[in-house]
């Protein structure tokens, strides 16, 4: 039977971890990452989980471990955030182009300075480009369940690219919620052994990393571009089965909160997703036909599922959770690139740094985007940062910025 | 290299039956592409001086020098050069006792 625990985020993943009899674990500790090690460490000290753990002197070299390990042929894991991702950063390209299956746990936090250990996206959106899978868990039951998932989509050899896992820090990572941790029998039956695309091994000896003729380093991207194509189909294959061991289904990119009949789309990723559900009931009240859809995986990216729940929408809010300083929020630029169907748009910026959000704070911001696309009929704007219940229109090409706070319905004041 | 297929010998190699390039090489001739290429000047063997010492196959740092039993003018041993890889470093030159190896230029337009 599989047991119900009560368990923070980052024990839900270390708890993943055991279960897919991860062989090595390197890692150097960073708020509020360190619980996921800490705990991989009690469970290897007390006898339950079999497995090599390495402490380095940097994330760099953390994942250059990890990496070795997995080239050797084993399962291996690290995890960091914010500061130690971007220490890392050389190494996520040399594992992802080198097709080594590895997972990674990202535990979103801010990069300074100014020093904050809040939540905040710009850490895992940081790594969007390297080929590596991205992943971002709603609650501590999905991040335990897409670690598991992780490494088989990663060791699939039509994909045959490392895979990150991404949770809010603090929100999820130290906070408790019952999770159902499977039994190994299942986790088991789910993860074949590992397989991988080649292992270096002494007395098989082979350069790594070689200078080759521009044409073929263009061939070898292509290819990473496809396998990251054909891993949505891998990702749906593994969700399904996952679904039918556990009773929970993962075989979608995406997850849709009463979207089918909505007017109004709410898309965003991460914890404030459960937020945005409370806040598509609440608007719904009001008569209001609004509808979640949360991207559970940003690499690959969910372009179809994206397209499809478009089509026939009359506005898509987008919440980013960081910005790319100088356009808009990197969700909103990729949702509207999927959006053949042009709805009216508006990208919200928020929460950054672990400013709290509230699902009342997420209810006013689709109001006021309603309220524009009621007085004005269709309406894009990537950048309307939303900061203590005022609206800032940001957006590249917008008036100048004060000219255009507005206060938010039904907002109490606060930073005014 | 088990289950991978070198498609570009020495290059890229490509994994059966997935199908990927991978950034990866086989320690053989070529692991760094046809380094001739990058040669000014060649070295080239003058046998009847060459006292089939290995002093040259030795310090290779190329490992492009083989040597040949018994194939000089007075049966000693004597190097045999591989054009295709040897990057004209000048070591082996440089290491010779009996300056039977000189360094002469590439003629231009055919490196």
């Amino acid at each position: 039977m599989p047991a119900r625990m009560g368990l923070r985020g980052n024990e839900a993943v270390a708890y993943a971890v055991k279960l897919a009899r991860v062989e090595v674990v390197a890692a150097y500790p960073i708020t509020p990452q360190t619980i996921v090690v800490e705990k991989i460490d009690e469970l290897i000290s007390k006898g339950e989980m079999d497995a090599e753990m390495i402490h380095v002197e940097s994330e760099h070299s953390a994942l250059a471990a990890a990496y070795g390990a997995a080239v050797g042929g084993v399962r291996a894991f690290t995890a960091t955030a914010s500061h130690g991702l971007a220490y890392m950063y050389e190494m996520l390209w040399w594992t992802a182009a080198s097709r080594i299956p590895l997972v990674m746990a990202i535990i979103t936090r801010a990069i300074g300075p100014p020093w904050n250990i809040h939540v905040e996206h710009a850490d895992i959106m940081s790594t969007r480009d390297t080929g590596w899978l991205i992943s971002m868990a709603e609650n501590n039951q999905e991040a335990l369940d897409l670690t598991i998932i992780m490494f088989r989509v990663t060791e699939d050899p039509r994909v045959y690219l490392p895979g990150i896992v991404g949770l809010d820090g603090f929100i999820l990572s130290h906070t408790v919620e019952p999770v159902e941790i499977p039994d190994q029998e299942a986790v088991d039956a789910f993860l074949p052994p590992r397989r991988q695309p080649y292992t270096i091994e002494p007395g098989d000896p082979k350069a790594m990393g070689n200078l080759v003729p521009d044409e073929y380093f263009e061939e070898l991207r292509m290819d990473m571009h496809r396998s990251m194509l054909e891993a949505r189909r891998v990702i749906m294959e593994a969700g399904r089965e996952y679904g039918k061991l556990t009773g929970r289904d993962y075989s979608g990119l995406v997850e849709c909160y009463r979207c089918g009949d909505a007017d109004t789309l709410i898309v965003g990723m991460g914890s404030w997703m459960g937020d945005a559900k409370v806040a598509v009931d609440m608007l719904r009240e009001k008569g209001l036909r609004a509808g979640a859809l949360r991207l559970r995986w940003v690499r690959p990216f969910p372009w179809e599922e994206l397209r499809e729940a478009g089509l026939g929408k009359r506005l898509v809010v987008v919440l980013d959770r960081s910005i790319s300083f100088g356009h808009a929020g990197p969700l909103f630029l990729e949702v509207s690139s999927a959006l053949e169907a042009r709805p009216s748009m508006v990208g919200v910026p928020a929460g950054i740094g672990g400013v709290d959000i509230s699902y009342e704070d997420i209810a006013r911001i689709v109001e006021e985007a309603y309220g524009m696309v009621e007085e004005r009929g269709r309406v894009f704007i990537p950048v309307y940062w939303y900061h203590l219940g005022r609206f800032y229109r940001l957006s590249p090409g917008a008036a100048p910025p004060e000219a255009v706070a507005r206060a938010a319905p039904g907002a109490g004041g606060g930073g005014g | 290299m088990s289950g991978v297929e070198a498609a570009r010998r020495g290059l890229v190699a490509r994994i059966d039956p997935a199908g990927h390039p991978l950034p990866l090489s086989e320690a053989a001739p070529g692991s760094a592409g046809r380094t001739g290429f990058w040669r000014t000047h060649r070295p080239v063997l003058e046998p009847a001086r060459c006292v089939g010492c290995y002093l040259c196959w030795l310090y290779c740092p190329e490992d492009v020098i083989e040597m040949a039993e018994g194939a000089g003018p007075r049966g000693q041993a004597v190097p045999v050069i591989d054009y295709e890889y040897c990057k004209g470093c000048g070591v082996c030159v440089d290491v010779c006792p009996t300056r039977a190896l000189k360094l002469v230029e590439e003629p231009i337009g055919e490196g």
